[in-house]
């Protein structure tokens, strides 16, 4: 019993029925969040001591690299539930967080770059975290670039679960030696601000960020799903009662 | 149907399979020698590619030198990744294939002979050619035993690791491009400590680390990447 709810994710109708009442609570929230964390952390949170008010990029850059790494995770795992239990709609998860990972990875990047020009005085540095992040854009390059390669939607979902399950994988190696090649080529220029320790006046701003661009990202990963599932079940009596603005009749899933 | 006479080394896996890994390992191996052209073109790319360095960077010495041990190692990585391609190619497209992944062996094996054998007439010549290749750029000698092993043990992760997409991209028609935007991520910790080992031993440090992580990349690639190539296989037969 307690499996249950797992075996009905199957289900694509099932899933769009649940996520509708889920929708606009989780909008909301990310709304709410968004809101409230930029406000707080543009207008009130204090200046910076040494980097003035260019640090505040960091409202937007840490909640998106954060979220650029946890993607990856979470197409991998959508992908591996969907080669194991053989559910198509974790494959559809899978291809919308290849998406949004690449979307947030670049945003990390961009953000990042732009920090970079007035703190480090130049736009690019091969740092190790930089290098890190521009290999994951990569890795998430990969996966949409195959996931397009293929005629076959069935072939493409297993095709691009297999790829991210092999990044998994590779993504420690990969940032353990980029550390390494990093701590080897260290360029005497940059000087790195310390940043484990974070006043909490600015802290907590950018908790709230954080937690709002999750919100943001569940809101956006489902959304993107739905519309996928409608796409790829548009031929079933449910997607054309839902088409025609009927509301969906609780029956069997299916 | 098992009869009493069995024993228990008809069922260890290695017994049954290790026959068969030969001889797939023999007619591979002849398969390619037979096509010499497929063995000369990475090694021609190989060498093109690095005598264009000078002509794009300028002929000073000291300016090849720094750049050699990277260059090398870059344009090794292009070379495999290039001829990777025709891996399973040729046998996806007359079938035999679909042959392989009907026997009752592991195609985990079969995988294995068709890498080993690229690797053979890929990784191995090209760790051949560096000290050459090295002399012309200026590499100081001190770097040239570094510059082979890393090469000779790093090519053939390269070779592991590409066959997992190579058998991703096997069905489709123009897979070249493909193929290199999937599996170069792949290759960073390989390129970083391939040419990690050559600086070690070009600034008078050990480069023995380097070349032991290469060697445990090489073991775990042995162990995983046959595996998901394999199940890469199986779904690209269903295209």
């Amino acid at each position: 019993m307690a499996w249950q709810w797992f075996h009905r994710l199957g289900s694509p109708r099932w899933f769009y029925q649940k996520t509708s009442a889920w929708m606009p609570w989780l909008a909301l929230a990310s709304l709410l969040l968004i809101g409230a964390g930029s406000i707080w952390g543009l207008g009130f949170a204090p200046e910076d001591a040494k980097q003035g008010n260019s640090y505040r990029i960091i409202y937007i850059h840490v909640p998106a690299a954060f979220l650029a790494l946890a993607g990856y995770y979470i197409m991998a795992i959508s992908g591996a539930i969907g080669l194991i239990w053989k559910m198509k709609l974790s494959f559809v998860v899978m291809r919308a967080a290849a998406t949004l990972g690449a979307v947030l990875t670049f945003i990390a990047l961009f953000t990042g770059a732009v920090w970079g020009k007035p703190t480090w005085g130049t736009y690019w540095v091969w740092d190790a975290r930089i290098t890190s992040m521009l290999i994951l854009f990569f890795l998430y390059i990969g996966v949409i670039a195959l996931s397009h390669a293929f005629s076959r939607e069935q072939v493409a979902d297993k095709a691009c679960a297999l790829l991210a399950l092999v990044g998994t994988v590779n993504i420690p190696i990969i940032y353990k030696s980029v550390d390494w090649w990093f701590t080897l080529h260290q360029p005497a220029t940059i000087k790195f601000t310390q940043q484990s320790s974070i006043d909490p006046s600015m802290f907590y701003p950018l908790l709230t960020m954080i937690i709002g661009f999750y919100c943001l990202y569940a809101w956006t990963l489902i959304a993107h799903t739905r519309e996928k599932i409608l796409q790829r079940e548009w031929r079933t009596s449910w997607v054309q009662q839902v088409m025609r603005g009927e509301s969906l009749s609780e029956g069997k899933a299916g | 149907m098992s009869s009493p006479e069995r024993t228990l080394i008809d069922y260890a896996p290695a017994a049954r399979s290790v026959p068969g890994f030969l001889a797939l390992l023999r007619s591979e191996l002849l398969l390619v020698l037979r096509r010499s052209a497929d063995i000369a073109n990475p090694l021609l790319f190989f060498v093109t590619v690095l005598a264009l360095l000078p002509l794009g960077v300028g002929p000073e010495p000291e300016l090849l030198a720094r750049l050699a041990p990277g260059m090398i190692w870059v344009v090794a990585l292009l070379a495999t990744l290039l001829s990777q391609e025709s891996l399973f190619r040729s046998d996806f497209e007359d079938g035999s294939l679909e042959q392989l992944a009907l026997t009752p062996q592991p195609l985990y094996f079969a995988v294995l002979a068709k890498v080993a054998v690229h690797w053979l007439v890929t990784g191995l010549p090209l760790a051949l050619l560096s000290p050459l290749l090295a002399m012309m750029l200026n590499l100081p000698a001190a770097g040239y035993p570094a510059l082979f092993l890393s090469l000779l043990l790093g090519t053939a992760s390269l070779s592991l690791i590409g066959a997992v997409g190579a058998a991703l991209t096997v069905a489709l028609r123009r897979a070249g491009l493909l193929l290199a935007l999937i599996v170069m991520p792949l290759y960073v910790p390989v390129l970083i400590f391939g040419t990690g080992a050559v600086q070690a031993a070009l600034d008078g440090y050990a480069y023995g680390p380097q070349l032991a992580i290469l060697a445990a990349l090489l073991a775990g690639g042995t162990a995983l990447a046959p595996l998901a190539a394999a199940g890469a296989i199986r779904i690209s037969l269903d295209n």
